[in-house]
C-alpha cells in the first residue's frame, strides 16, 4: 500500500475515531472548546508518532528477535508510559511555552488507546518503517480533526434547548453518530 | 465500608459507562452482538478483580512514586494472561474481539480502580470492588450489545427473533449506531437518576414534615 492511501485511509475513510474507536474517551472529554481540542490534537500528534517509531524498534529488534511477541502488551505500554514522561521532562526544560500550552494533555496521552492501538496495529499490519510513520500521521491527524469538529458543536451547544437528561455526555455521543454518518461518506474513496 | 454497599456502588451508583462515562472505547467498538458485549464484560471482570487482588496485597509494598508504572504493569500481566488464554480457548471470540483485548490495558477504570479503592482497601474488599465494577461495565456492555444486535441484525445471542419480514437497519451495527443508541441509554439513565433523586427529595421533605407533626 503507498504511502498516500495509507494517509488518505486513515484520515478520512478508517478515521480512528469515527470508525475504529479509538480515542473515544479524550475525544468526549476535552472537546469542550477548539483551544483545548487543539492542544491536545498537537500533543496526540507528537506522542503517536513518536511512540508508533519506538515501538517498531523495540518490536522488531527485541520482541521478534529473541521470540518474545506475547510480551508486546506489556513492553508497549511500558515503551508509551516512559516516553510520555520524557517528553513532559524534555518540554519543560527546554520551551516552557510550550509546556504550559501541552503539559496537562501530556499525562492523559498514556491512557489514550489511540497511541497504544496504532502501535499494535501498525505490527498487526506488517507495515514497514515508513508505512509505519505514515499510518500514526494520518491517525493522529483523523482523531485531531475529529476533535476540532466536535468541539466546535459542542461550543453551540451552550446555545441551544437541549433537553434536561440529554445534556452532556449524551447529547455528545449523539451528536459523534451523526458524524460518523457522515464520515460514511467517504467510504470507497481508497 | 459493609461489602454490599462496595458492590452496589459499582454495579448501579458509579456505573463506569453510564455515570463515570469510562472505558468506551472498545465498548462502542466490540458490541456489534450481544455476545461479543458478554465476552467484553467477562474479560473486564476478569483483569478488573486480578489486578485489583494483585494490588491490594502488593499496597504496602509499592513505593508511592512509581505506583502507577507499577499498577499497569500488573494490569498489562492480567491483560496478557486473559488475551492468551483466549486465544487458546475461545478463537473466534478472540478474532471478533482482535485489538481491543489488548487495549484492556488502557481502560481508565482498571487504572482508575487501583489507584482509588485497591491501593487504600483490603484484599477482600478490593475484589468485591473489581467484581462490582466489572459487572457494572458488563451490564453495560451486554445492553448496548443486545439492543444493537436486535435492530440491527434481527436476533438476541443469534436467536432470530423477528420473522422473515423483518429488514434489519444495518446502521446499527455500524459504528453511528454505537454512538446514538449509547447517547439514547445514556440519556434515559440520566432521566431515571434525576426523577429517583426528585423522588427522594420529596421523601424526605415529607419525613420532615411528618417528624414536625410529631
Amino acid at each position: 500500500m503507498n504511502i498516500f492511501t495509507i494517509l488518505i485511509s486513515t484520515i478520512f475513510v478508517n478515521n480512528y475515531v469515527f470508525a475504529q474507536f479509538l480515542g473515544i474517551c479524550p475525544f468526549l472529554g476535552v472537546s469542550n472548546k477548539t483551544e483545548t481540542a487543539t492542544g491536545m490534537g498537537i500533543a496526540v500528534t507528537f506522542v503517536v508518532t513518536l511512540s508508533s517509531v519506538i515501538t517498531y524498534v523495540v518490536h522488531h529488534q527485541i520482541l521478534a528477535r529473541f521470540g518474545l511477541e506475547y510480551l508486546q502488551t506489556i513492553v508497549f505500554i511500558l515503551v508509551i508510559a516512559s516516553l510520555v514522561q520524557l517528553v513532559e521532562m524534555f518540554l519543560k526544560k527546554s520551551s516552557p511555552g510550550l509546556y504550559n500550552a501541552l503539559g496537562v494533555y501530556l499525562p492523559l496521552i498514556t491512557t489514550n488507546c489511540i497511541v497504544l492501538g496504532v502501535a499494535i496495529l501498525n505490527i498487526d499490519k506488517e507495515y514497514n518503517i515508513i508505512q509505519t510513520i505514515f499510518n500514526a500521521l494520518g491517525a493522529s491527524i483523523g482523531f485531531a480533526i475529529a476533535l476540532l469538529l466536535m468541539a466546535g458543536i459542542r461550543e453551540k451547544f451552550e446555545f441551544s434547548n437541549i433537553p434536561k437528561p440529554l445534556q452532556g455526555f449524551p447529547i455528545s455521543l449523539i451528536t459523534a453518530g451523526l458524524m460518523s454518518i457522515a464520515f460514511l461518506g467517504f467510504s470507497g474513496l481508497v | 465500608m459493609k461489602l454490599s454497599k462496595v458492590f452496589f456502588n459499582g454495579l448501579i451508583k458509579e456505573n463506569t459507562i453510564f455515570v463515570q462515562v469510562i472505558g468506551m472505547c472498545a465498548l462502542l467498538a466490540v458490541t456489534t452482538s450481544a455476545i461479543n458485549g458478554l465476552a467484553m464484560g467477562i474479560a473486564v471482570i476478569a483483569v478488573t478483580v486480578g489486578s485489583n487482588l494483585v494490588i491490594s496485597i502488593l499496597r504496602k509494598v509499592i513505593p508511592d512514586k512509581i505506583r502507577i508504572p507499577a499498577f499497569i504493569v500488573v494490569i498489562a500481566t492480567f491483560v496478557t494472561v486473559v488475551e492468551m488464554f483466549m486465544k487458546a480457548y475461545t478463537p473466534d471470540l478472540y478474532k471478533a474481539l482482535g485489538i481491543f483485548i489488548p487495549l484492556i490495558v488502557v481502560n481508565c477504570m482498571i487504572l482508575g480502580r487501583a489507584e482509588a479503592f485497591a491501593s487504600k482497601n483490603g484484599v477482600i474488599p478490593s475484589i468485591v470492588d473489581g467484581l462490582g465494577m466489572g459487572l457494572g461495565y458488563t451490564l453495560a456492555a451486554v445492553t448496548l450489545g443486545v439492543i444493537r444486535e436486535l435492530i440491527g441484525a434481527g436476533s438476541i445471542f443469534g436467536f432470530q427473533i423477528f420473522g422473515a419480514g423483518f429488514e434489519p437497519a444495518l446502521i446499527f451495527i455500524m459504528p453511528p449506531g454505537a454512538f446514538i443508541i449509547l447517547g439514547i441509554l445514556m440519556g434515559l439513565f440520566n432521566h431515571l437518576r434525576r426523577k429517583q433523586e426528585k423522588a427522594g427529595e420529596k421523601e424526605e421533605v415529607l419525613d420532615e414534615y411528618i417528624y414536625n407533626i410529631d
